[in-house]
């Protein structure tokens, strides 16, 4: 794969990975990775199972402090946020990255529209004087807490599950509850959205919905999108722009028609399932 | 110095002590994630056990000393076992799969219960025994201190280090402590290859419960008096020994309370023995504050 | 484990075998510290063998168990059915109507014995059995009758009335008719009640919403009593000077401690707590120059009528002299009733509220899933810390409270075990249930209560059988019991925050219990 010649996400990354390498203990999860995610681009990062994508993840949203390297968020006025130095939840508040889990984490026992409210946190509480305004009876707060419902209601309108809003949210079925983590993590109003594995254990109308979902969010909501995913299909339709990562290791990072033909990734992928790596040759 | 070295033997055999009934806090928790809330008072029920059972050897005639008291030690880990068998089987294992506060609270009422049962069953007043083992070694003389180790400490620390180490036989070299590991790592999959998961709890109770009858006996000789509520005091501070440790590494109880035995002696030893307790639970603070799992507890980065 | 394979004899065998092996557990469990009973004697102390009571109980466990086998577990028709069937709407059959029935004779039997024998743990009993088969019945009747119905607000509106009127009302009937009723027993007992409903309350903020485990829950309610009891012995400040100083000592010591340990998951948490809240108990103790050390702090005044003190002798201005009414020790104690229940629905609106609001919502999120919540931008750090100040803070109110009641404190009243029982209403009402923790907290310090009452015990058990001993014990099997019984508390539905229609409870079953 060739490295020459700058590609259009290299022109206004909304985040620059540099050399991000995480160890734990002896094993290195993520290996020297460089790479960066456009703007308005829906960017795949894919690679077999254990290969660091997760871990990638997990040091962009701050879960995990990198071992070593860099990670620059272009903020919308252009004052850069080195997430490296930011804990979790400041990478969300602040430098506005949202992301969904592998496992799915929504709050079980809390209603579908509670779930979206709780996502605006940081809006409603300053607008409730950090509860003091609000307890004593102070405006503003009704007039931000309506705000904020009818936001999540438009998000619960695009997902589809409007009719569902007042039921509790660990009692949706699967694919539900994987668009519910994706409009919770749309209502903090995130500049960049990663998604680790959002059509997993989805059924082909599901993904087809899903692509649809998330090309809608690059293009309305003026947000970028960085996901993980294995199924082939959905990131080769959708997808600007692919990374690779293998054993840590980034082996490509391309267009899609570019990675599909890498021979490092055919034979990546030749180790590991002859499923996605016929996907991969193919195409969808 | 000499009164350093004093403390320091004091420490040591107070540790012991609490190292014992920690394993059985860390066991526990290693394998069913729970606070044995109740191991104190296991441990204060297998004290008034030995108690029992050494007037009883006492009063029908068998006095040689180290007779009795070995009966007495194969008596209290037998009850006591039974003790601690029984609380898991009522309190415990209907709430295996359960919310997890659910199984502390039955754990506190389980507390509460011994408590109070001892106290119904033997009476409030303290229980006094004449000493039993008694006399010493002076090790050094420095001015007109004199280092003494007495003949009970030896035994409580020789005993600990016997008891401990066939314990730790017991569980890295049978199949007994295999089950456990298995349990400890996942209990669905340890069940799947074959692991009978409720009677390996069951044992871990019934270890437990028998480490702690042993300290019960040894507490019992080495300060001649017990009552129904040294469970608590002596079940926190061993517990603290065994987050000290690190909760789940049965190596970090034993270092857990050898530490918070030397902590309570010199605090009290240099400053004040009032406020013994609350250097023992500050240190407790200070130590989970900057080492999150204890000395030897594995480092937990929590998987996202 | 209705096993229709079995035949008759089989089961009997098996049951007669099970019933044995736990006899002969509960031998090796008793034998020598219920069958032998260290005494002291002459020459130190000695045995005295009590083989009678050990057969007594062992005698029970077989006999117990044998008929649990026999008409509970192996049996195809469970005697516990009928009772099972009360909350739900299976149809009953005519045996489950003979065994209500025969439950409902029973109770009535129990509680005339103790009409006539004048001992309360018979009457008692038999309310227990009449109200739960009774009030089953009734309710179960009304739900097939009238399925929609709001029951859950009719009761709780049912509760709130009754609160607020039974002392005027009780004590207005006593005044024109002269029942001879004990009031001042039942004003102390419901002032009891009250305190620890809204310590349940307080806690719940903590533990039930916020989900973090707090063991050392009575270390607020103490410093919210010692500054009480010290500015106002010390200071001469009024009561309602006072009063909001001891939350916000208390709120301040929750931030204080909360600090360090919010940083510990789960059990490190619980555990760390408890050892703060005996660490404060232990520096009350000895820090005698300040505290009292051990014989606490005394002379608290009591809380006067807005600048009016309740007495018979006071100079100038009392609160019977103005309101031209004949002195009555009863006042104060209705004063007291009234604040303590003020006290207390203040605690719950403002629980209410700020479910409703971000800080609410963000308790209840962190208590389903932290990392989700910190992946939202929501510092959770400061989120706990939250939690447990205003946790605290209700802790400390009440504790003022308990200061001015008692005219005394010292540290006896702030040991492990009222952390344990506040944590005990909070988790058997039903983690994050204001109306479950209010049950809980009538039941448990009511029914605790009643178990005072057992001077007709006393004439079985001899003069020696010490009733306040057995309560404690009676506790500690009632927690183990409901627990048992009911893993997720009394009321463990919850109800959402906000809702595009009419919203229902969601089941316990996805609720979560937070990691701490
Ligand atoms: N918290 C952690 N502690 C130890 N090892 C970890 C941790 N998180 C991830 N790993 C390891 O890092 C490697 C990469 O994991 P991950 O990023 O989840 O892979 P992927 O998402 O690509 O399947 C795996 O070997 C995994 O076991
Ligand atoms: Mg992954």
């Amino acid at each position: 794969m060739s490295e020459t010649g700058a590609k259009p996400w290299d022109h206004a990354p909304i985040l620059l990975v540099e050399h991000l390498t995480m160890r734990f203990g002896g094993l290195t999860a993520v290996d020297d990775a460089s790479f960066s995610v456009g703007g308005n681009d829906i960017t795949a990062l894919i690679g077999p199972n254990g290969a660091g994508k997760t871990t990638v993840f997990n040091c962009i949203t701050g879960f995990y402090k990198p071992t070593e390297g860099m990670l620059t968020l272009n903020g919308s006025d252009g004052t850069p946020f080195y997430l490296e130095r930011l804990t979790d939840h400041e990478i969300n508040a602040h430098a506005r990255v949202a992301r969904t889990f592998q496992n799915i984490r929504l709050f079980p026992g809390m209603t579908v529209l509670e779930n979206l409210m709780v996502a605006q946190h940081n809006v409603l509480s300053r607008a409730s004087g950090f509860s003091f305004g609000a307890i004593l009876g102070l405006g503003q707060f009704a007039r931000a807490e309506h705000d904020a419902l009818d936001f999540a209601k438009s998000w619960l309108d695009r997902i589809g599950l409007l009719s569902r809003a007042d039921d509790a949210a660990g009692g949706l079925p699967y694919g539900d509850q994987r668009r519910l983590e994706i409009a919770r993590a749309m209502c903090t109003r995130p500049r960049l959205l990663c998604l680790d594995e959002p059509a997993a254990g989805l059924n082909a109308r599901e993904s087809e919905a899903l692509s649809a979902l998330l090309k809608s969010i690059r293009d309305e909501d003026d947000t970028a999108i960085f996901l993980i995913e294995h199924d082939m299909g959905v990131v080769m339709r959708i997808s600007d722009h692919v990374i690779v990562l293998d054993y840590g290791k980034k082996i490509a990072d391309g267009t899609p028609d570019e990675v599909r033909s890498d021979p490092h990734v055919i034979a990546a992928y030749l180790g590991v399932s002859d499923e996605d790596a016929a996907a991969l040759e193919g195409g969808p | 110095m000499a009164y350093f070295l004093q403390q320091l033997i004091n420490g040591v055999t107070l540790g012991s002590i609490y190292g014992l009934i920690a394993i059985g806090y860390t066991m526990v928790y290693g394998i069913i994630g729970m606070i044995n809330f109740a191991h104190g008072d296991i441990f204060m029920v297998g004290a008034f056990i030995a108690l029992i059972a050494f007037l009883a050897l006492t009063a029908i005639g068998v006095t040689a000393i180290p007779l009795a008291l070995l009966l007495v030690l194969i008596i209290a880990i037998g009850l006591t076992a039974v003790w601690g068998w029984t609380v898991e089987r009522v309190a415990y294992r209907p709430l295996r799969e359960s919310f997890r506060l659910a199984p502390l609270i039955t754990a506190i009422g389980m507390s509460i219960v011994l408590q109070n049962f001892i106290q119904i069953a033997q009476g409030a007043r303290v229980k006094p025994l004449q000493p039993v083992v008694t006399g010493g070694y002076e090790l050094f003389q420095q001015g007109s201190f004199t280092v003494i180790v007495s003949n009970i400490q030896i035994l409580i620390v020789v005993t600990t280090v016997l008891v401990m180490t066939g314990f730790w036989l017991l569980i890295s070299r049978t199949a007994l402590g295999r089950s456990q590991r298995a349990c400890e790592q996942d209990r669905l999959m340890a069940a799947l290859s074959g692991v009978d998961v409720d009677r390996t709890i069951s044992l871990t109770f019934v270890l437990g419960a028998g480490l702690a009858a042993v300290a019960g006996l040894l507490y019992l000789l080495y300060y001649g008096v017990i009552d129904f509520f040294i469970g608590f005091v002596v079940g926190i501070k061993a517990f603290t020994a065994a987050v000290f440790g690190g909760i789940g590494s049965i190596p970090g109880a034993m270092l857990g309370g050898l530490i918070i035995g030397l902590i309570e002696t010199f605090w009290s030893a240099y400053f004040s023995i009032e406020y013994k307790d609350v250097a023992a639970f500050s240190m407790l603070a200070i130590v989970l504050i900057f080492f999150p799992t204890g000395l030897l507890g594995r480092p937990e980065v929590e998987k996202v | 484990m209705a096993d229709t394979g079995k035949t008759r004899d089989q089961k009997l065998v098996s049951a007669l075998t099970d019933s044995l092996l736990a006899a002969i557990i509960a031998f090796a469990l008793f034998s020598l510290v219920l069958g032998l009973r260290t005494v002291d004697g002459a020459t130190g102390l000695t045995l005295e063998p009590r083989p009678g009571l050990l057969l007594t109980v062992v005698a029970i466990v077989f006999f117990g168990r044998l008929a649990l086998n026999l008409f509970v577990w192996q049996t195809q028709y469970p005697l516990t059915t009928p009772f099972a069937k009360l909350f739900n709407i299976e149809p009953f059959d005519r045996r489950d109507l003979v065994t209500l029935g025969a439950a409902l004779v029973f109770g009535a039997v129990w509680f005339a014995t103790g009409l006539v024998l004048g001992e309360a743990v018979y009457e008692l009993l038999g309310i227990v059995v009449l109200l739960f088969v009774g009030l089953g019945l009734l309710r179960r009747w009304l739900v097939q009758r009238f399925p929609n119905l709001p029951y859950t607000q009719i009761f709780i509106a049912g509760g709130i009335i009754f609160a607020l009127f039974f002392p005027i009302v009780t004590y207005a009937l006593e005044s024109v008719f002269r029942f001879g009723m004990p009031l001042r027993y039942w004003f102390d007992l419901s002032i009891l009640i009250l305190t620890y409903v809204m310590l349940g309350w307080g806690l719940n903020i903590v533990v039930g919403l916020a989900g973090l485990l707090d063991l050392g829950y009575v270390a607020f309610y103490a410093v919210g009593a010692y500054t009480f009891a010290l500015l106002a012995t010390q200071f001469g400040l009024g009561f309602w000077v006072c009063l909001p100083i001891a939350g916000a000592a208390a709120a301040l010591w929750g931030i204080i401690l909360g600090f360090p340990v919010l940083r510990l998951r789960g059990d490190y948490l619980a555990i760390v707590t408890l050892a703060f809240g005996e660490i404060i108990r232990i520096v009350l103790l000895n820090w005698t120059e300040v505290t009292g050390g051990p014989n606490g702090v005394a002379g608290i005044p009591k809380p006067t009528f807005f600048g009016l003190p309740f007495s018979p002798f006071a100079e100038g201005m009392t609160f019977s002299k103005f309101f031209g009414i004949p002195y009555d020790g009863l006042h104060a104690l209705i004063f007291l009733y009234y604040l303590i229940l003020i006290l207390a629905l203040v605690t719950n609106a403002v629980t209410l509220r700020l479910r409703r609001l971000p800080v609410g919502r963000a308790w209840e999120a962190m208590r389903e899933d932290q990392i989700a919540c910190r992946s939202l931008g929501i510092n959770t750090t400061l989120t706990k810390l939250s939690a447990f100040a205003t946790g605290a803070m209700f802790g400390g109110l009440a504790g003022a409270f308990f200061a001015t009641r008692q005219g005394f404190v010292s540290p006896e009243s702030f040991t492990f075990i009222e952390s344990a029982i506040i944590l005990a209403i909070v988790v058997l009402g039903g983690m994050g249930s204001q109306l479950g923790v209010a049950i809980a907290a009538v039941v448990m310090v009511g029914g605790f209560e009643a178990l005072r009452h057992t001077a007709g015990l006393q004439a079985i058990f001899g003069e020696e059988f010490d009733p306040a001993l057995y309560r404690m014990l009676l506790f500690g099997i009632a927690m183990v019991g409901i627990m048992v019984w009911r893993p997720r508390g009394l009321v463990s539905a919850r109800a959402p925050t906000i809702s595009l229609g009419d919203a229902d409870r969601i089941s316990g079953d996805l609720v979560r219990q937070g990691r701490g």
